[in-house]
C-alpha cells in the first residue's frame, strides 16, 4: 500500500467539515443551530488556510472570525431569538428557487476552478520544506516595506507605493467609527408597544 | 485512482470556496431572519478569503510559484477585519429594529419601500 499523503488528507477532512456545515447554515431554519453550525464551519476555514501554507491569517481567522465575530452575531441571536423568530420557515416556492440558483451557480463555479492547468496541483514537491511563517512579511507589509518582494523594488514599485500602509491606516479609521457608530445605534431604548399606540 | 494519495492544487481550495460562496448566497436569498441573512454573508465573505489565501499560495500551484504572492494574505487579513466592521453595525442595526418593531422579519422590513 502506498503512503497515504496526509496533506490531502487533511485538506479533505477539513473541507468536509466546512462544506458540510455551511450546507447545514442553509438547510437549518432554527436561529441558534445556525450560528453553531456557522462556527464550526468557519473554524474548519481556519483549518484550511494553515493547509494553504497562511499560518497567520488561519490564526486571525480563528481570533477574529471565530473568536470575535461569531460571538457578537451568537449575542445578537440571544437578545432577539424569542419565541416565533427562532425557527422561521421559508416558503417551498424560495426553495426551488434557492435550488435552481445554487445548482446553476455551482455547475458554474467548480469546473472553472478545475480548467486552468496551473491551479491543477503540484508536481510532488516536499512542501513542508518550504513552509515559512508569513507573520513577519505580513506585519512589515502593513508598516510599508515588503519584505517579500525586496528583490524587485527599483522597477516594479515605486518608493513608498509598494505596501499596504495606506489601507492599514484606513481600516484602522473605519473600526473606529463602525464601533462608535455601532455602540450608538444599539444604545438600550425603551420598545415603542405597537398595539398600545394603535389605541 | 485514490485522492488521497495524490496532492492537492489551487482548483480544491477553490472548489470548496465555490461551495461556501454558493452555500452563503442561498442562505442570504432563502432566510426570513436579519441574522440568517447576516450568517450568509459572513459564509459569502468565506469563501472569496478561501480563494484569495489559496492563490497566495506557492507550494498548491504546478509552477510552485503563486499568483498572488503575499497580497493575496493581506487582501484575506483585510477582508477578516472589515467582516467583522460589518457584523457589529448590522446587528446593531438589527437590535434596534428590533427593539422599534418588535421582529427581526426581513419581509416586515418594508417601510423604506417607494
Amino acid at each position: 500500500m502506498e503512503s497515504i499523503n496526509w496533506h490531502s488528507f487533511f485538506f479533505f477532512l477539513f473541507a468536509l467539515v466546512s462544506c458540510g456545515f455551511a450546507v447545514m447554515v442553509v438547510l437549518s431554519s432554527n436561529i441558534v443551530r445556525m450560528a453553531f453550525y456557522l462556527t464550526i464551519s468557519l473554524g474548519a476555514t481556519a483549518g484550511l488556510f494553515f493547509l494553504a501554507g497562511a499560518d497567520f491569517i488561519g490564526a486571525m481567522q480563528l481570533m477574529i472570525y471565530v473568536g470575535g465575530t461569531l460571538v457578537l452575531l451568537v449575542f445578537g441571536v440571544m437578545l432577539t431569538a424569542q419565541g416565533p423568530f427562532v425557527s422561521m420557515k421559508t416558503r417551498g416556492g424560495d426553495w426551488i428557487l434557492a435550488a435552481v440558483l445554487s445548482g446553476s451557480l455551482l455547475a458554474l463555479l467548480v469546473p472553472a476552478a478545475f480548467t486552468v492547468r496551473e491551479w491543477r496541483g503540484p508536481s510532488p514537491v516536499d512542501a513542508v520544506a518550504r513552509m515559512e511563517p508569513t507573520s513577519t512579511p505580513l506585519g512589515m507589509g502593513l508598516l510599508g516595506i515588503r519584505v517579500d518582494k525586496l528583490e524587485d523594488r527599483p522597477e516594479k514599485l515605486k518608493e513608498g507605493m509598494s505596501s499596504y500602509l495606506l489601507p492599514f491606516e484606513i481600516v484602522s479609521v473605519h473600526l473606529l467609527v463602525v464601533l462608535v457608530g455601532a455602540a450608538y445605534l444599539a444604545r438600550t431604548k425603551r420598545r415603542r408597544d405597537v398595539r398600545m399606540e394603535s389605541l | 485512482m485514490n485522492p488521497l494519495l495524490e496532492p492537492v492544487g489551487v482548483s480544491h481550495f477553490m472548489a470548496v470556496g465555490a461551495l461556501m460562496f454558493v452555500c452563503g448566497v442561498v442562505c442570504m436569498a432563502t432566510k426570513r431572519n436579519a441574522l440568517g441573512v447576516l450568517m450568509g454573508i459572513e459564509l459569502v465573505l468565506n469563501g472569496a478569503n478561501i480563494n484569495f489565501v489559496a492563490l497566495s499560495s506557492s507550494f498548491l500551484s504546478a509552477s510552485g510559484k503563486s499568483g498572488l504572492g503575499l497580497d493575496g494574505q493581506f487582501i484575506a487579513l483585510f477582508v477578516i477585519v472589515l467582516a467583522a466592521a460589518e457584523a457589529a453595525v448590522a446587528l446593531a442595526i438589527t437590535l434596534n429594529f428590533y427593539n422599534n418593531h418588535a421582529t427581526v422579519d426581513v419581509d416586515r422590513a418594508d417601510e423604506l419601500k417607494g
